[in-house]
Protein backbone atom coordinates (compact mmCIF):
# COMPACT_ATOMS: atom_id res chain seq x y z
CA UNK A 1 0.00 0.00 0.00
CA UNK A 2 1.33 2.84 -1.36
CA UNK A 3 0.28 5.39 1.33
CA UNK A 4 2.10 3.49 4.33
CA UNK A 5 4.88 2.15 3.38
CA UNK A 6 6.06 4.22 1.05
CA UNK A 7 9.01 4.49 -1.20
CA UNK A 8 11.14 2.21 0.76
CA UNK A 9 8.21 -0.19 1.09
CA UNK A 10 8.22 -0.74 -2.54
CA UNK A 11 10.71 -3.41 -3.76
CA UNK A 12 11.77 -2.36 -6.82
CA UNK A 13 13.15 -4.85 -9.73
CA UNK A 14 14.71 -4.57 -12.65
CA UNK A 15 12.14 -5.58 -15.39
CA UNK A 16 13.46 -4.39 -18.76
CA UNK A 17 16.85 -2.16 -20.16
CA UNK A 18 16.10 -0.75 -23.84
CA UNK A 19 19.25 0.22 -26.20
CA UNK A 20 22.55 -0.73 -27.25
CA UNK A 21 25.00 -1.73 -24.53
CA UNK A 22 28.14 -0.24 -26.22
CA UNK A 23 29.99 2.36 -24.67
CA UNK A 24 30.52 4.25 -27.56
CA UNK A 25 27.55 6.23 -27.45
CA UNK A 26 26.54 8.45 -30.81
CA UNK A 27 25.31 11.84 -30.07
CA UNK A 28 22.12 10.94 -31.81
CA UNK A 29 20.99 7.71 -29.50
CA UNK A 30 21.41 10.61 -26.73
CA UNK A 31 18.06 9.82 -24.62
CA UNK A 32 16.20 13.63 -23.96
CA UNK A 33 12.64 12.82 -22.84
CA UNK A 34 10.70 10.02 -21.58
CA UNK A 35 6.69 10.38 -20.65
CA UNK A 36 3.91 7.83 -20.23
CA UNK A 37 0.65 8.33 -21.77
CA UNK A 38 -2.65 8.61 -19.68
CA UNK A 39 -3.05 5.27 -18.99
CA UNK A 40 0.33 4.16 -18.97
CA UNK A 41 -0.12 1.62 -22.06
CA UNK A 42 1.99 3.68 -23.65
CA UNK A 43 5.61 4.94 -23.09
CA UNK A 44 7.42 7.47 -25.58
CA UNK A 45 11.25 8.39 -25.81
CA UNK A 46 12.50 11.15 -27.36
CA UNK A 47 16.16 11.82 -28.33
CA UNK A 48 18.77 14.15 -30.04
CA UNK A 49 18.57 12.65 -33.28
CA UNK A 50 14.84 13.78 -33.44
CA UNK A 51 13.27 10.36 -33.60
CA UNK A 52 10.37 9.54 -31.37
CA UNK A 53 10.08 5.43 -30.07
CA UNK A 54 7.07 4.56 -28.23
CA UNK A 55 6.79 0.81 -26.25
CA UNK A 56 3.68 -0.72 -25.50
CA UNK A 57 2.84 -2.56 -22.75
CA UNK A 58 1.80 -6.64 -23.54
CA UNK A 59 -2.17 -7.35 -22.30
CA UNK A 60 -1.29 -8.93 -18.53
CA UNK A 61 -0.71 -12.43 -18.23
CA UNK A 62 -3.53 -13.75 -16.89
CA UNK A 63 -1.01 -17.26 -15.91
CA UNK A 64 1.94 -15.34 -14.56
CA UNK A 65 0.88 -13.06 -11.88
CA UNK A 66 4.47 -12.22 -11.24
CA UNK A 67 4.73 -8.89 -13.24
CA UNK A 68 2.91 -7.07 -14.95
CA UNK A 69 3.37 -7.09 -18.93
CA UNK A 70 6.63 -5.73 -20.78
CA UNK A 71 6.92 -2.93 -23.27
CA UNK A 72 7.67 -3.63 -26.40
CA UNK A 73 8.61 -1.25 -29.39
CA UNK A 74 5.07 0.01 -31.11
CA UNK A 75 6.00 2.64 -33.12
CA UNK A 76 9.38 4.77 -34.37
CA UNK A 77 9.24 7.45 -36.12
CA UNK A 78 11.32 11.05 -37.10
CA UNK A 79 9.61 13.94 -35.26
CA UNK A 80 11.69 16.31 -35.94
CA UNK A 81 14.87 17.14 -38.17
CA UNK A 82 17.97 19.70 -38.24
CA UNK A 83 17.82 23.10 -40.07
CA UNK A 84 19.41 26.05 -40.39
CA UNK A 85 17.85 29.62 -40.24
CA UNK A 86 20.34 31.52 -42.70
CA UNK A 87 18.43 34.80 -41.95
CA UNK A 88 19.53 34.68 -37.98
CA UNK A 89 22.65 32.28 -38.54
CA UNK A 90 20.91 29.95 -36.23
CA UNK A 91 21.42 25.92 -36.42
CA UNK A 92 18.13 24.22 -35.10
CA UNK A 93 18.96 21.23 -33.22
CA UNK A 94 16.09 18.63 -34.16
CA UNK A 95 16.55 17.29 -30.25
CA UNK A 96 13.31 16.37 -29.04
CA UNK A 97 12.77 18.41 -25.52
CA UNK A 98 9.46 17.49 -24.63
CA UNK A 99 6.92 15.03 -25.37
CA UNK A 100 3.35 15.48 -23.79
CA UNK A 101 0.78 12.99 -24.94
CA UNK A 102 -3.31 13.62 -25.18
CA UNK A 103 -5.49 12.51 -23.45
CA UNK A 104 -7.31 9.48 -25.41
CA UNK A 105 -10.78 10.33 -27.17
CA UNK A 106 -11.05 7.84 -30.14
CA UNK A 107 -9.28 5.05 -31.21
CA UNK A 108 -5.92 6.73 -32.19
CA UNK A 109 -3.36 8.33 -29.77
CA UNK A 110 -1.79 11.73 -30.15
CA UNK A 111 0.94 13.27 -28.59
CA UNK A 112 2.74 16.54 -28.91
CA UNK A 113 6.71 16.79 -29.35
CA UNK A 114 8.67 20.00 -29.59
CA UNK A 115 12.56 20.80 -31.22
CA UNK A 116 13.84 24.30 -29.64
CA UNK A 117 11.35 26.06 -31.76
CA UNK A 118 8.53 23.88 -34.03
CA UNK A 119 5.84 21.45 -31.84
CA UNK A 120 4.49 19.12 -33.88
CA UNK A 121 1.18 16.97 -33.54
CA UNK A 122 1.61 13.25 -34.22
CA UNK A 123 -1.43 10.99 -34.71
CA UNK A 124 -0.69 7.29 -33.98
CA UNK A 125 -3.04 4.83 -35.50
CA UNK A 126 -3.20 1.10 -36.04
CA UNK A 127 -4.25 -0.50 -39.12
CA UNK A 128 -5.56 -4.41 -38.52
CA UNK A 129 -7.34 -4.86 -41.24
CA UNK A 130 -7.61 -3.91 -45.11
CA UNK A 131 -10.14 -3.92 -47.98
CA UNK A 132 -9.93 -6.44 -50.63
CA UNK A 133 -12.26 -7.83 -53.50
CA UNK A 134 -12.73 -4.36 -55.17
CA UNK A 135 -14.06 -5.04 -58.39
CA UNK A 136 -11.84 -2.94 -60.66
CA UNK A 137 -8.27 -3.25 -58.86
CA UNK A 138 -6.41 -5.95 -58.19
CA UNK A 139 -5.04 -7.05 -54.82
CA UNK A 140 -2.12 -5.49 -55.51
CA UNK A 141 -3.06 -2.77 -56.59
CA UNK A 142 -3.24 -2.55 -60.34
CA UNK A 143 -6.30 -1.14 -62.52
CA UNK A 144 -8.11 -4.42 -63.63
CA UNK A 145 -9.73 -4.12 -67.39
CA UNK A 146 -13.17 -3.52 -66.74
CA UNK A 147 -14.29 -4.86 -70.34
CA UNK A 148 -12.96 -8.77 -68.10
CA UNK A 149 -15.39 -8.11 -64.93
CA UNK A 150 -18.34 -10.70 -65.15
CA UNK A 151 -19.64 -10.56 -61.79
CA UNK A 152 -19.98 -7.64 -58.94
CA UNK A 153 -18.73 -8.27 -55.43
CA UNK A 154 -18.87 -6.54 -52.16
CA UNK A 155 -15.32 -5.68 -51.37
CA UNK A 156 -14.94 -6.53 -47.44
CA UNK A 157 -12.58 -5.84 -44.84
CA UNK A 158 -9.87 -8.58 -43.75
CA UNK A 159 -7.52 -8.91 -40.71
CA UNK A 160 -3.74 -7.66 -41.63
CA UNK A 161 -0.55 -7.67 -39.84
CA UNK A 162 -0.83 -4.95 -37.44
CA UNK A 163 0.40 -1.85 -38.74
CA UNK A 164 0.75 1.20 -36.56
CA UNK A 165 1.44 4.64 -38.32
CA UNK A 166 2.42 8.09 -37.09
CA UNK A 167 1.45 10.57 -39.43
CA UNK A 168 2.21 14.88 -38.19
CA UNK A 169 -1.33 16.50 -37.86
CA UNK A 170 -0.35 19.88 -36.75
CA UNK A 171 2.73 21.74 -36.99
CA UNK A 172 2.95 24.99 -34.53
CA UNK A 173 5.96 27.23 -35.93
CA UNK A 174 7.29 29.94 -36.48
CA UNK A 175 6.06 31.24 -32.45
CA UNK A 176 9.73 31.71 -30.52
CA UNK A 177 12.22 33.73 -31.17
CA UNK A 178 14.03 31.29 -28.20
CA UNK A 179 14.60 28.04 -27.27
CA UNK A 180 11.08 26.07 -26.13
CA UNK A 181 12.04 24.00 -22.68
CA UNK A 182 8.69 23.03 -22.26
CA UNK A 183 4.92 22.30 -23.76
CA UNK A 184 1.71 21.48 -21.27
CA UNK A 185 -1.33 20.55 -21.81
CA UNK A 186 -4.10 22.39 -20.38
CA UNK A 187 -7.19 20.43 -19.05
CA UNK A 188 -9.60 21.80 -21.25
CA UNK A 189 -8.06 19.51 -23.62
CA UNK A 190 -8.18 21.70 -26.19
CA UNK A 191 -5.26 24.49 -25.54
CA UNK A 192 -1.62 24.00 -24.37
CA UNK A 193 1.06 26.48 -24.03
CA UNK A 194 4.77 26.34 -24.90
CA UNK A 195 7.66 27.86 -23.23
CA UNK A 196 10.88 29.72 -24.46
CA UNK A 197 13.72 31.33 -22.57
CA UNK A 198 11.79 34.40 -22.44
CA UNK A 199 8.17 33.80 -23.50
CA UNK A 200 5.18 31.78 -22.99
CA UNK A 201 2.43 31.18 -25.63
CA UNK A 202 -0.92 29.68 -25.54
CA UNK A 203 -2.09 27.49 -28.54
CA UNK A 204 -5.36 26.05 -29.30
CA UNK A 205 -4.26 22.77 -30.73
CA UNK A 206 -6.38 22.69 -34.08
CA UNK A 207 -4.79 25.99 -34.95
CA UNK A 208 -1.80 25.95 -36.19
CA UNK A 209 -1.74 30.29 -37.67
CA UNK A 210 -1.86 31.95 -33.99
CA UNK A 211 -0.73 31.68 -31.10
CA UNK A 212 -1.54 34.11 -28.25
CA UNK A 213 1.45 35.23 -26.42
CA UNK A 214 0.87 34.85 -22.44
CA UNK A 215 4.19 36.01 -20.70
CA UNK A 216 6.80 38.05 -21.92
CA UNK A 217 10.02 39.03 -19.73
CA UNK A 218 12.39 39.93 -22.22
CA UNK A 219 13.76 43.11 -21.00
CA UNK A 220 13.42 46.52 -23.67
CA UNK A 221 17.63 46.34 -23.17
CA UNK A 222 18.94 42.90 -23.42
CA UNK A 223 21.45 44.23 -21.44
CA UNK A 224 19.20 44.29 -18.14
CA UNK A 225 18.63 40.50 -18.75
CA UNK A 226 18.80 38.55 -15.48
CA UNK A 227 16.65 35.89 -15.54
CA UNK A 228 15.12 33.14 -17.95
CA UNK A 229 11.84 31.16 -18.07
CA UNK A 230 13.19 27.52 -17.47
CA UNK A 231 9.86 25.54 -17.41
CA UNK A 232 6.14 25.99 -17.44
CA UNK A 233 3.15 24.19 -16.78
CA UNK A 234 -0.45 24.15 -16.72
CA UNK A 235 -2.79 23.47 -13.58
CA UNK A 236 -4.15 19.81 -13.70
CA UNK A 237 -7.66 21.31 -12.75
CA UNK A 238 -7.72 24.68 -13.13
CA UNK A 239 -7.57 25.65 -17.15
CA UNK A 240 -7.05 28.95 -16.61
CA UNK A 241 -4.01 28.73 -14.03
CA UNK A 242 -0.15 27.88 -14.93
CA UNK A 243 3.01 28.33 -13.25
CA UNK A 244 6.26 29.03 -15.02
CA UNK A 245 10.05 28.45 -12.93
CA UNK A 246 13.11 31.13 -13.46
CA UNK A 247 16.61 30.58 -13.25
CA UNK A 248 16.26 32.25 -10.32
CA UNK A 249 14.62 29.75 -8.51
CA UNK A 250 11.10 31.65 -8.74
CA UNK A 251 8.04 30.25 -9.58
CA UNK A 252 5.73 32.67 -10.65
CA UNK A 253 1.96 31.48 -10.86
CA UNK A 254 -0.40 33.56 -13.02
CA UNK A 255 -4.29 33.59 -14.15
CA UNK A 256 -5.36 34.21 -17.49
CA UNK A 257 -8.85 35.49 -16.52
CA UNK A 258 -6.62 38.14 -14.69
CA UNK A 259 -5.20 39.88 -18.32
CA UNK A 260 -4.23 38.69 -21.42
CA UNK A 261 -0.54 39.18 -20.47
CA UNK A 262 -0.08 37.61 -17.77
CA UNK A 263 3.31 39.21 -17.03
CA UNK A 264 2.10 40.08 -13.80
CA UNK A 265 2.29 37.21 -11.70
CA UNK A 266 -0.51 36.13 -9.02
CA UNK A 267 1.33 34.63 -7.05
CA UNK A 268 5.47 34.54 -6.47
CA UNK A 269 6.87 31.84 -5.08
CA UNK A 270 10.38 32.22 -3.47
CA UNK A 271 12.33 30.63 -0.49
CA UNK A 272 14.31 33.66 1.21
CA UNK A 273 18.37 33.45 0.80
CA UNK A 274 20.70 33.77 3.57
CA UNK A 275 22.72 36.73 2.44
CA UNK A 276 25.89 35.39 3.98
CA UNK A 277 25.68 32.06 2.49
CA UNK A 278 25.73 33.76 -0.96
CA UNK A 279 28.47 32.29 -3.44
CA UNK A 280 29.59 33.50 -7.09
CA UNK A 281 27.45 29.28 -7.25
CA UNK A 282 24.04 30.46 -5.90
CA UNK A 283 22.10 31.30 -8.70
CA UNK A 284 23.65 29.04 -11.05
CA UNK A 285 22.59 25.84 -8.17
CA UNK A 286 19.29 27.61 -7.71
CA UNK A 287 18.13 27.61 -11.07
CA UNK A 288 14.71 25.47 -11.36
CA UNK A 289 14.87 22.99 -14.13
CA UNK A 290 11.92 21.28 -14.07
CA UNK A 291 8.22 21.87 -12.21
CA UNK A 292 5.50 19.61 -11.71
CA UNK A 293 2.05 20.32 -9.93
CA UNK A 294 0.82 17.21 -7.79
CA UNK A 295 -1.72 14.98 -9.05
CA UNK A 296 -4.20 17.32 -6.76
CA UNK A 297 -3.31 20.64 -7.74
CA UNK A 298 -2.44 21.56 -4.02
CA UNK A 299 1.20 21.18 -4.48
CA UNK A 300 4.12 21.52 -6.70
CA UNK A 301 7.06 20.13 -6.59
CA UNK A 302 10.32 21.84 -8.02
CA UNK A 303 13.97 20.53 -9.18
CA UNK A 304 17.00 22.75 -8.38
CA UNK A 305 20.87 21.47 -9.14
CA UNK A 306 21.07 20.50 -5.68
CA UNK A 307 17.50 19.55 -4.13
CA UNK A 308 13.36 18.84 -4.98
CA UNK A 309 11.45 21.49 -2.84
CA UNK A 310 7.67 21.06 -2.70
CA UNK A 311 5.77 23.67 -2.28
CA UNK A 312 2.09 24.54 -0.91
CA UNK A 313 0.43 26.86 -3.59
CA UNK A 314 -1.44 28.41 -0.53
CA UNK A 315 2.30 29.67 0.93
CA UNK A 316 4.35 31.86 -1.17
CA UNK A 317 7.34 32.36 0.92
CA UNK A 318 9.17 29.12 1.46
CA UNK A 319 8.32 25.95 0.09
CA UNK A 320 7.23 23.11 2.77
CA UNK A 321 9.40 20.45 2.12
CA UNK A 322 12.90 19.94 1.15
CA UNK A 323 14.86 16.63 0.16
CA UNK A 324 18.39 17.03 -0.54
CA UNK A 325 19.19 14.88 -3.74
CA UNK A 326 23.43 15.19 -3.42
CA UNK A 327 24.50 17.88 -1.26
CA UNK A 328 27.77 16.07 -1.28
CA UNK A 329 28.21 17.88 -4.78
CA UNK A 330 28.37 21.19 -2.61
CA UNK A 331 32.11 20.79 -2.04
CA UNK A 332 32.16 20.33 -5.84
CA UNK A 333 31.21 23.05 -7.22
CA UNK A 334 34.55 24.23 -8.31
CA UNK A 335 35.15 21.52 -10.73
CA UNK A 336 31.33 20.70 -11.43
CA UNK A 337 31.12 24.37 -13.06
CA UNK A 338 34.46 23.89 -14.63
CA UNK A 339 33.14 20.64 -16.63
CA UNK A 340 29.65 22.39 -16.97
CA UNK A 341 27.71 19.77 -15.12
CA UNK A 342 26.58 22.18 -12.90
CA UNK A 343 23.96 23.61 -15.60
CA UNK A 344 22.60 19.51 -16.01
CA UNK A 345 18.93 20.18 -16.10
CA UNK A 346 17.27 17.22 -13.89
CA UNK A 347 13.89 16.35 -13.92
CA UNK A 348 11.75 14.88 -11.28
CA UNK A 349 8.25 13.46 -11.26
CA UNK A 350 5.43 12.37 -8.71
CA UNK A 351 4.62 8.70 -7.88
CA UNK A 352 1.77 7.32 -9.92
CA UNK A 353 -1.78 7.66 -8.32
CA UNK A 354 -1.93 3.59 -6.39
CA UNK A 355 -5.07 1.94 -6.98
CA UNK A 356 -6.32 2.23 -3.49
CA UNK A 357 -5.23 5.47 -3.22
CA UNK A 358 -6.21 8.19 -5.57
CA UNK A 359 -4.84 11.31 -6.10
CA UNK A 360 -2.06 11.26 -3.27
CA UNK A 361 1.35 12.61 -4.28
CA UNK A 362 3.34 11.07 -1.41
CA UNK A 363 6.73 9.84 -3.55
CA UNK A 364 9.27 11.65 -5.53
CA UNK A 365 11.84 10.38 -7.92
CA UNK A 366 14.47 12.33 -9.50
CA UNK A 367 18.04 11.64 -11.27
CA UNK A 368 21.63 12.28 -10.55
CA UNK A 369 24.79 11.18 -11.77
CA UNK A 370 26.99 8.01 -11.30
CA UNK A 371 23.31 6.64 -13.38
CA UNK A 372 22.23 6.84 -9.72
CA UNK A 373 18.90 8.18 -9.11
CA UNK A 374 16.46 8.64 -6.10
CA UNK A 375 13.36 8.93 -4.20
CA UNK A 376 11.83 10.31 -1.57
CA UNK A 377 8.72 9.34 0.57
CA UNK A 378 7.00 12.45 1.92
CA UNK A 379 4.89 10.43 4.81
CA UNK A 380 8.13 8.59 6.46
CA UNK A 381 10.86 11.09 5.22
CA UNK A 382 12.96 8.01 4.27
CA UNK A 383 14.74 8.55 0.97
CA UNK A 384 16.86 5.71 -1.33
CA UNK A 385 19.17 6.04 -3.97
CA UNK A 386 19.05 3.15 -6.52
CA UNK A 387 21.29 2.58 -9.86
CA UNK A 388 20.39 2.22 -13.55
CA UNK A 389 23.19 -0.18 -14.63
CA UNK A 390 22.93 -3.64 -16.46
CA UNK A 391 24.96 -5.42 -13.62
CA UNK A 392 21.69 -5.37 -11.65
CA UNK A 393 19.47 -7.50 -14.98
CA UNK A 394 18.11 -10.08 -13.14
CA UNK A 395 14.55 -9.90 -13.20
CA UNK A 396 12.40 -10.35 -9.66
CA UNK A 397 15.42 -9.47 -7.68
CA UNK A 398 15.24 -6.59 -5.58
CA UNK A 399 18.12 -3.32 -6.39
CA UNK A 400 20.46 -3.15 -3.78
CA UNK A 401 20.14 0.51 -2.18
CA UNK A 402 23.31 2.14 -3.03
CA UNK A 403 25.11 4.66 -0.35
CA UNK A 404 27.84 7.63 -1.51
CA UNK A 405 30.57 8.65 0.80
CA UNK A 406 30.83 12.01 1.43
CA UNK A 407 34.03 12.16 2.99
CA UNK A 408 35.70 10.34 5.39
CA UNK A 409 36.41 6.54 5.91
CA UNK A 410 34.08 4.82 3.21
CA UNK A 411 32.42 1.61 4.36
CA UNK A 412 32.28 -1.61 2.03
CA UNK A 413 29.40 -1.11 -0.51
CA UNK A 414 29.72 2.81 -0.53
CA UNK A 415 31.11 4.92 -3.41
CA UNK A 416 33.00 7.69 -2.58
CA UNK A 417 32.10 11.04 -4.94
CA UNK A 418 35.51 11.43 -6.09
CA UNK A 419 34.54 7.99 -7.89
CA UNK A 420 31.29 8.93 -9.48
CA UNK A 421 31.15 9.30 -13.03
CA UNK A 422 29.44 12.62 -13.93
CA UNK A 423 29.19 11.84 -17.82
CA UNK A 424 26.27 9.06 -16.67
CA UNK A 425 23.42 11.28 -15.70
CA UNK A 426 20.14 10.68 -15.08
CA UNK A 427 18.02 13.62 -16.37
CA UNK A 428 14.74 11.62 -17.46
CA UNK A 429 12.69 9.57 -15.46
CA UNK A 430 9.12 9.04 -15.60
CA UNK A 431 6.23 6.86 -13.16
CA UNK A 432 3.80 4.96 -14.53
CA UNK A 433 0.35 7.13 -13.86
CA UNK A 434 -1.36 3.94 -12.21
CA UNK A 435 0.79 1.41 -11.05
CA UNK A 436 4.56 0.86 -9.65
CA UNK A 437 6.34 0.98 -12.83
CA UNK A 438 9.34 3.46 -13.31
CA UNK A 439 10.52 4.45 -16.74
CA UNK A 440 14.61 5.61 -16.19
CA UNK A 441 16.75 6.89 -18.50
CA UNK A 442 20.68 6.37 -18.90
CA UNK A 443 22.23 8.81 -21.44
CA UNK A 444 21.51 6.44 -24.27
CA UNK A 445 19.42 3.40 -22.30
CA UNK A 446 15.95 3.13 -20.96
CA UNK A 447 15.58 1.13 -18.19
CA UNK A 448 11.73 -0.19 -16.47
CA UNK A 449 11.65 -1.05 -13.00
CA UNK A 450 9.00 -2.82 -11.27
CA UNK A 451 8.02 -3.16 -7.64
CA UNK A 452 7.97 -6.57 -7.39
CA UNK A 453 5.23 -8.52 -6.61
CA UNK A 454 3.91 -10.62 -3.94
CA UNK B 1 21.52 23.24 4.81
CA UNK B 2 24.80 25.97 4.91
CA UNK B 3 25.25 25.78 8.19
CA UNK B 4 28.21 28.09 9.00
CA UNK B 5 30.61 27.21 12.01
CA UNK B 6 31.88 30.06 13.47
CA UNK B 7 35.38 31.00 11.25
CA UNK B 8 34.57 28.03 8.97
CA UNK B 9 33.83 28.92 5.54
CA UNK B 10 30.54 27.14 4.10
CA UNK B 11 31.45 24.98 1.33
CA UNK B 12 29.94 26.85 -1.44
CA UNK B 13 32.32 30.04 -0.47
CA UNK B 14 35.27 27.78 -0.35
CA UNK B 15 34.54 26.11 -4.07
CA UNK B 16 34.08 29.73 -4.98
CA UNK B 17 37.63 30.64 -3.55
CA UNK B 18 38.81 27.61 -5.60
CA UNK B 19 37.52 28.65 -9.05
CA UNK B 20 38.55 32.43 -8.36
CA UNK B 21 42.00 31.44 -7.57
CA UNK B 22 42.02 29.82 -11.07
CA UNK B 23 39.97 32.44 -12.85
CA UNK B 24 41.12 35.82 -11.32
CA UNK B 25 39.44 37.51 -13.85
CA UNK B 26 35.98 35.68 -13.86
CA UNK B 27 33.08 38.58 -14.12
CA UNK B 28 32.09 40.18 -10.75
CA UNK B 29 28.67 39.76 -11.13
CA UNK B 30 27.81 36.08 -9.60
CA UNK B 31 25.91 33.37 -12.43
CA UNK B 32 23.78 35.92 -14.44
CA UNK B 33 24.01 37.79 -17.48
CA UNK B 34 27.35 35.54 -18.63
CA UNK B 35 25.06 32.72 -19.04
CA UNK B 36 22.12 33.46 -19.99
CA UNK B 37 23.28 35.08 -23.06
CA UNK B 38 25.32 31.80 -23.46
CA UNK B 39 21.93 29.92 -23.48
CA UNK B 40 19.80 32.20 -25.52
CA UNK B 41 22.69 32.44 -28.30
CA UNK B 42 23.01 28.80 -28.41
CA UNK B 43 22.97 27.47 -32.11
CA UNK B 44 24.56 30.28 -33.41
CA UNK B 45 26.60 29.94 -36.00
CA UNK B 46 28.75 32.44 -38.09
CA UNK B 47 27.14 32.98 -41.22
CA UNK B 48 25.93 36.53 -42.62
CA UNK B 49 22.98 36.07 -45.60
CA UNK B 50 23.50 39.43 -46.42
CA UNK B 51 26.92 39.29 -46.99
CA UNK B 52 27.00 36.16 -48.59
CA UNK B 53 24.66 37.37 -51.20
CA UNK B 54 26.52 40.74 -51.88
CA UNK B 55 30.06 38.99 -52.55
CA UNK B 56 27.61 36.28 -54.80
CA UNK B 57 26.54 39.96 -56.65
CA UNK B 58 30.34 41.02 -56.89
CA UNK B 59 31.73 38.41 -57.89
CA UNK B 60 29.81 36.31 -60.50
CA UNK B 61 32.17 34.96 -62.99
CA UNK B 62 35.27 35.06 -60.07
CA UNK B 63 34.88 31.77 -57.53
CA UNK B 64 34.25 32.57 -54.22
CA UNK B 65 37.11 32.13 -51.61
CA UNK B 66 35.80 29.25 -49.90
CA UNK B 67 36.87 28.11 -46.26
CA UNK B 68 40.13 26.65 -44.98
CA UNK B 69 41.05 23.49 -43.78
CA UNK B 70 39.31 24.17 -40.45
CA UNK B 71 35.76 23.73 -41.28
CA UNK B 72 34.58 25.04 -38.00
CA UNK B 73 36.46 28.57 -38.08
CA UNK B 74 34.30 30.17 -40.84
CA UNK B 75 35.18 33.93 -39.79
CA UNK B 76 37.88 36.25 -41.70
CA UNK B 77 38.95 36.96 -44.76
CA UNK B 78 36.44 34.90 -46.81
CA UNK B 79 32.88 34.85 -46.84
CA UNK B 80 31.04 32.05 -45.78
CA UNK B 81 29.66 29.99 -48.18
CA UNK B 82 26.09 27.41 -47.02
CA UNK B 83 28.70 24.39 -48.21
CA UNK B 84 31.30 25.92 -45.61
CA UNK B 85 29.01 24.96 -42.36
CA UNK B 86 28.96 21.71 -41.09
CA UNK B 87 26.59 19.87 -42.82
CA UNK B 88 23.91 18.21 -40.31
CA UNK B 89 21.67 15.52 -41.63
CA UNK B 90 18.80 13.97 -39.94
CA UNK B 91 19.41 10.60 -38.05
CA UNK B 92 17.98 8.10 -41.12
CA UNK B 93 18.84 5.55 -38.85
CA UNK B 94 16.10 3.80 -36.29
CA UNK B 95 16.75 4.54 -32.92
CA UNK B 96 18.52 1.95 -31.14
CA UNK B 97 16.00 2.10 -28.50
CA UNK B 98 13.58 0.26 -30.90
CA UNK B 99 16.39 -2.59 -31.65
Amino acid sequence: FLGAGGGNDIQWCFSQVKGAVDDDVAEADIISTVEFNHSGELLATGDKGGRVVIFQQEQENKTQSHSRGEYNVYSTFQSHEPEFDYLKSLEIEEKINKIRWLPQKNAAQFLLSTNDKTIKLWKISERDKRPEGYNLKEEDGRYRDPTTVTTLRVPVFRPMDLMVEASPRRIFANAHTYHINSISINSDYETYLSADDLRINLWHLEITDRSFNIVDIKPANMEELTEVITAAEFHPNSCSTFVYSSSKGTIRLCDMRASALCDRHSKLFEEPEDPSNRSFFSEIISSISDVKFSHSGRYMMTRDYLSVKIWDLNMENRPVETYQVHEYLRSKLCSLYENDCIFDKFECCWNGSDRQVEFLSLIVMTGSYNNFFRMFDRNTKRDITLEASRENNKPRTVLKPRKVCASGKRKKDEISVDSLDFNKKILHTAWHPKENIIAVATTNNLYIFQDKMN
Amino acid sequence: QDAQKDGAVSPERAEEAKLKAKYPNLGHRPGGSDFLMKRLQKGQKYFDSGDYNMAKAKMKNKQLPSAGPDKNLVTGDHIPTPQDLPQRKSSLVTSKLAG
